[in-house]
């Protein structure tokens, strides 16, 4: 009988079959990459507004605190994006004629609402609250980054579940003390007073799957 | 199991596809977030402003002293603790609601007031140094001696070039403001005499009090 494959064959097949191995690990590497990226999680993806609304200065440099606009985050799920009227309690006299601030006058003047582009956004079949997590004493620089020293805003950390859990798991660690919880400055910078803090609050971790998914 | 047959493989991808057309669905479910937009309305809010005049059940406000800062037209010149106290969900004897009372009023005031006003009162905040029609100091006598029912007006009302707070400042929480405006006045305007024994120690020693 005649020899049915030529001796070459050998390293083709090796090739092949340690290649095919390869390309399967590089394949996933790709889709790894792709779902880790910022064009899936958004990360660090400054977005687009409609006005150039900057945390950096009205937060870094004039000091308002969260709480004069985003009125609702203590004590409701939502945080809250304020309306127009509440930009105007400033630039009605404030840079009044600034060509940046237009659409802001037009939409008071008009009555229809500016249209923020959404950055920090989980899934509708996912259950956040606001108020909880800011009552336990988790900082919004935890969650959001620090946004005195974003011009624009982008989103800091994936929200993947992951993320939640990687919290939730042991949020003692996050906790800090409840009049941190406004202030700026990175997460390390922020007192941590967690092991007095057992005393004054109590934070479970909280893990089953109806907690976000109700 | 593996597909026996190519009918069996169709079905099985065709699952496959919806299954991934509802995660889509159960991402963006059909109901609106919290100021979602919307194409239904004319203004494109999702979010609907109430009917005016809309009373939600059980908060009429009847009790104009402490809804409007006033009695029969004039403005109130005692301040409701009671009230405030039990708005704010706070127990305990008076003094312990008053203290209450001021240390939320000071968190308040330095988020909504201070902008302008700085945490002092003395009417040079951070938007003032940015071009904003500076304030009156707050330790006018004409606003020391204005009654309570003054300082809650101008806050729900706006008054001048100041806008009205009444959105972002629960009644409550005005009243809050209102105590430490006092308190702020008080603290401008104390003798050393004023002062418990052992804070008066603390006070720099052969000074007038400052
Ligand atoms: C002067 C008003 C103002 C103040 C003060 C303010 N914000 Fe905002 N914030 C806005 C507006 C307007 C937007 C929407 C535009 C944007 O996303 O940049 C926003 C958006 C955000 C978003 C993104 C929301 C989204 O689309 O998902 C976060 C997070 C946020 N703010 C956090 C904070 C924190 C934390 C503070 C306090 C340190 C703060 N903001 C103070 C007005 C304000
Ligand atoms: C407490 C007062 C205050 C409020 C409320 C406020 N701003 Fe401002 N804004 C300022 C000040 C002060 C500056 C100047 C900042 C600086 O120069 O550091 C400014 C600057 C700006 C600028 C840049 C203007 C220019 O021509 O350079 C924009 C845009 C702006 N604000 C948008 C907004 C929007 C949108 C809102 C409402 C969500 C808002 N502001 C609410 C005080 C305010
Ligand atoms: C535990 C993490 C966490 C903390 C702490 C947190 N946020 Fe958020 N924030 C989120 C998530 C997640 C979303 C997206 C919510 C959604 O899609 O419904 C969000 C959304 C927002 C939004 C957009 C509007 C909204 O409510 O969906 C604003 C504004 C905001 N946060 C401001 C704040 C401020 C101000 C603080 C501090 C007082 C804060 N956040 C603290 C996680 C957090
Ligand atoms: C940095 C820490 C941290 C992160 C990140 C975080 N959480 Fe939390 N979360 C907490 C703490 C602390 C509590 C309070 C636990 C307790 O009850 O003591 C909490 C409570 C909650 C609750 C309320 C549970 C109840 O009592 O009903 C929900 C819902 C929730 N988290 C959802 C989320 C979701 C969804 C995410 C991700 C988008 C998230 N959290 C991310 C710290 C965190
Ligand atoms: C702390 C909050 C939290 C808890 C607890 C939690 N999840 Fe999630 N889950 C999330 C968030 C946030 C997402 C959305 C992530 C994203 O943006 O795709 C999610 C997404 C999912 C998804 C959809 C995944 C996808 O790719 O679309 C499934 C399935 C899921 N969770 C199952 C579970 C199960 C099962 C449990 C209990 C063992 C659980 N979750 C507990 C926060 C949570
Ligand atoms: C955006 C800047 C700004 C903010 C924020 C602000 N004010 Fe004013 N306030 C003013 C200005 C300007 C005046 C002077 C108005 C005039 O005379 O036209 C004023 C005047 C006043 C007066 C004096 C009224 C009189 O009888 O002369 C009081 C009292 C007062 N404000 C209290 C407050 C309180 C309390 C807050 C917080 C809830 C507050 N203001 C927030 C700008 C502000």
């Amino acid at each position: 009988m005649p020899q049915v494959f030529h001796p070459s064959m050998n390293t083709i097949s090796r090739v092949t079959i340690f290649g095919a191995v390869l390309i399967v690990a590089g394949l996933l590497a790709v889709v790894f990459t792709i779902v880790r990226s910022p064009y899936i999680t958004e990360v660090n993806v400054v977005r687009e507004q409609p006005v150039p609304f900057s945390h950096q200065h009205h937060v870094g440099d004039v000091g308002l605190d969260c709480r004069y606009c985003h009125t609702s985050v203590e004590d409701s799920s939502f945080a809250g994006i304020p309306p127009t009227a509440t930009c105007m309690n400033c630039h009605s006299q404030l840079f009044a004629d600034s060509e940046m601030l237009e659409p802001v006058r037009e939409s008071y003047r008009t009555g229809t609402p500016l249209e923020w582009t959404r950055v920090s956004d989980v899934p509708d079949f996912v259950y956040f609250n606001h108020s909880v997590h800011v009552r336990k004493g988790v900082a919004c620089v935890t969650c959001h980054g620090d946004v005195a020293k974003m011009p624009l805003m982008w989103r800091e950390h994936t929200l993947f579940m992951q993320w939640c859990l990687d919290c939730h798991w042991h949020p003692e660690q996050y906790v800090g003390s409840p009049q941190a919880v406004f202030a700026s400055g990175s997460s390390g910078d922020r007192q941590r007073v967690a092991e007095d803090l057992s005393a004054v609050v109590e934070v479970e971790s909280q893990t089953s799957c109806y907690t976000c998914h109700r | 199991m593996y597909p026996h047959s190519p009918q069996m493989a169709l079905a099985g991808l065709l699952v496959a596809a919806m299954a991934a057309g509802c995660e889509q669905d159960m991402a963006d479910q059909p109901r609106y977030e919290p100021l979602e937009a919307s194409d239904f309305f004319a203004n494109g809010m999702a979010s609907r402003p109430l009917v005016e005049g809309t009373v939600a059940r059980g908060h009429l406000r009847t009790d104009t002293a402490f809804f409007e800062g006033t009695a029969d037209g004039e403005p109130v010149a005692e301040f409701p603790l009671s009230t405030v106290a039990e708005k704010l969900g706070v127990e305990g004897n008076e003094s312990q609601q008053l203290e209450h009372v001021l240390t939320r009023g000071q968190q308040r005031f330095d988020i909504f007031c201070a902008p302008c006003h700085d945490r002092v009162g003395s009417g040079n905040g951070m938007a003032v140094q940015r071009g904003f029609p500076a304030p009156p100091s707050l330790e006018l006598t004409r606003l020391r001696e204005a009654p309570v029912g003054h300082f809650y007006d101008v806050i729900t009302r706006g008054f001048g070039r100041m806008p009205s707070y009444a959105s972002q400042v629960p009644p409550a929480d005005r009243w809050a403001i209102v105590a430490y405006v006092r308190a702020l006045q008080l603290s401008q305007h104390a003798a050393a005499d004023d002062l418990p024994a052992e804070d008066r120690d603390k006070l720099p020693k052969g000074d007038a009090a400052p």
